[in-house]
C-alpha cells in the first residue's frame, strides 16, 4: 500500500510538473507534506537544502531520497521511476513519429518553427541565473565571473567540466569566509 | 562502447550541473552536439522543444530519448541511469555528512561561484539557437516567432506545452512550403 502510495504521489508529480524539475518542487511539497504526511515542513526543507547542495537534477534526488525514507531501497526505485517513465516513453514515441515523417515539408516547418521558442526559453533560463548570482554575489564579482567563464569557456574552447571543476575546487579548498559569517555581497 | 559514451555523456553533465537539471541543458548540448556529434543543433532543439513541452523532469526526458536513439532502450537506460544516479547515491551515502554541512557557506559559495558560469553556456547556447534560426527562416520570421513566444511565455504564463505546440502547428502551415 505505501508503495503504491509513493507511485502514485511521484507519477503526479511527473505528469504535472511543466518546466523541468525545479518547477515540480512544489507539487512534491503538497503530495509528500500535505497529502500524504511522511514528512513535515521542517524535514522537507532540509530535503530540498540537501539537494540544492548537490549536482544533477533536483526532482529525482528529492524522489529517490524520500521514496528511501518512505520505503527503503524498494520505494526509491518506485519513487523515481514514477517520477521519469511516464514523460521519457512518451518523448520516445512523439519524437520517433516526428522523425518517420522528417522529409515532409510540414515537419520540416514546424522544426524550424520551434527553434526560436526554445531560444526564447533559455534566453529567460540565463538571465535567471544572472540575476540569481547578482542576488547572491552581488554585480562585481558576477561580471567577473561571467566574463572570465566567456574567455574561457567560448574564447580559449576549454571543456565545461574544467571549468566548473576548477570553481569548485576553488571553492573547497579557499579559506572559509569567516566562521558562520554571512558571505560578503560587495 | 556506444554505450561506454553514452554514460559518459550524461554522467559528466550530471555530475557538474549545479542548480537542478535546466542547468544541464548546455552541458549535455556540449557533449552530444560538439563532443560526440549524434545529434546537429537544430535536432537538439527538437529533443528540447519537445522535452519542454511535455511535463517532468527535464534531464531525464534528454537522457532517455537521446540514449534511445544511439543504443534503443539499453541506451536509454545507460543514459537515464547516468543521469540520476550518481547524485542520488551521493545523497543517501552522504546524508551525515551533508545534513551536519547543508548550510556552510562553503557549499553555498560552491553552488553560487558555478553559477555564472552555466548562466554563460545557458547564454552560448541562445546564440546558437537564434543563429539557427536565423539561417533556417530568416529574420523576419525568427523575430516574430521570438516575440511572441517570449510574451506569451513570460508576460501571460502561458504554459509552455501550448506555446509549443502553437509554434508546431504555425510551423506546419505557414513554414513547410
Amino acid at each position: 500500500m505505501k508503495q503504491w502510495h509513493l507511485f502514485l504521489a511521484f507519477f503526479r508529480v511527473g505528469m504535472l510538473g511543466f518546466g523541468g524539475g525545479p518547477s515540480s518542487i512544489p507539487l512534491v511539497h503538497k503530495e509528500v507534506v500535505e497529502k500524504y504526511k511522511w514528512m513535515n515542513d521542517d524535514d522537507f526543507s532540509d530535503v530540498l537544502a540537501l539537494g540544492n547542495a548537490l549536482p544533477g537534477p533536483i526532482a529525482t534526488k528529492m524522489a529517490g531520497y524520500i521514496g528511501f525514507r518512505v520505503g527503503g531501497y524498494l520505494g526509491m526505485i518506485n519513487a523515481v521511476l514514477a517520477t521519469i517513465i511516464p514523460t521519457i516513453v512518451l518523448m520516445v514515441l512523439l519524437l520517433t513519429v516526428l522523425n518517420t515523417y522528417k522529409d515532409k515539408n510540414w515537419v520540416q516547418g514546424m522544426a524550424s518553427a520551434v527553434v526560436p521558442v526554445v531560444g526564447v526559453m533559455l534566453g529567460v533560463l540565463t538571465w535567471g541565473f544572472v540575476q540569481k548570482s547578482q542576488n547572491s554575489m552581488g554585480w562585481k564579482i558576477t561580471i567577473i565571473l561571467l566574463a572570465v567563464s566567456v574567455l574561457l569557456l567560448s574564447v580559449l574552447g576549454v571543456h565545461p567540466a574544467i571549468v566548473i571543476g576548477a570553481l569548485l575546487g576553488f571553492a573547497l579548498l579557499s579559506r572559509n569566509p569567516g566562521q558562520e559569517k554571512q558571505v560578503k555581497a560587495s | 562502447m556506444i554505450y561506454i559514451q553514452i554514460f559518459l555523456a550524461f554522467f559528466i553533465p550530471g555530475v557538474l550541473g549545479y542548480g537542478g537539471g535546466p542547468a544541464s541543458i548546455p552541458l549535455v548540448e556540449n557533449e552530444v552536439v560538439d563532443h560526440y556529434e549524434w545529434l546537429t543543433v537544430s535536432e537538439f532543439s527538437e529533443v528540447l522543444a519537445l522535452g519542454n513541452a511535455l511535463p517532468g523532469p527535464i534531464a531525464t526526458k534528454m537522457a532517455g530519448y537521446i540514449g534511445y536513439q544511439q543504443g534503443g532502450v539499453p541506451g536509454a537506460i545507460v543514459g537515464v541511469f547516468a543521469t540520476v544516479a550518481p547524485s542520488l547515491i551521493l545523497m543517501i551515502m552522504l546524508l551525515g555528512l551533508l545534513m551536519k554541512y547543508k548550510d556552510s557557506p562553503r557549499v553555498k559559495k560552491m553552488t553560487n561561484l558555478v553559477r555564472p558560469t552555466i548562466a554563460v553556456l545557458l547564454g552560448i547556447m541562445t546564440i546558437g539557437f537564434f543563429t539557427n534560426a536565423y539561417e533556417g527562416i530568416g529574420i523576419v520570421q525568427t523575430g516574430l516567432i521570438a516575440v511572441c513566444s517570449y510574451f506569451l511565455l513570460e508576460k501571460w504564463k502561458v504554459s509552455p506545452a501550448y506555446v509549443i505546440g502553437a509554434a508546431l502547428l504555425y510551423g506546419a502551415f505557414f513554414l513547410g512550403v
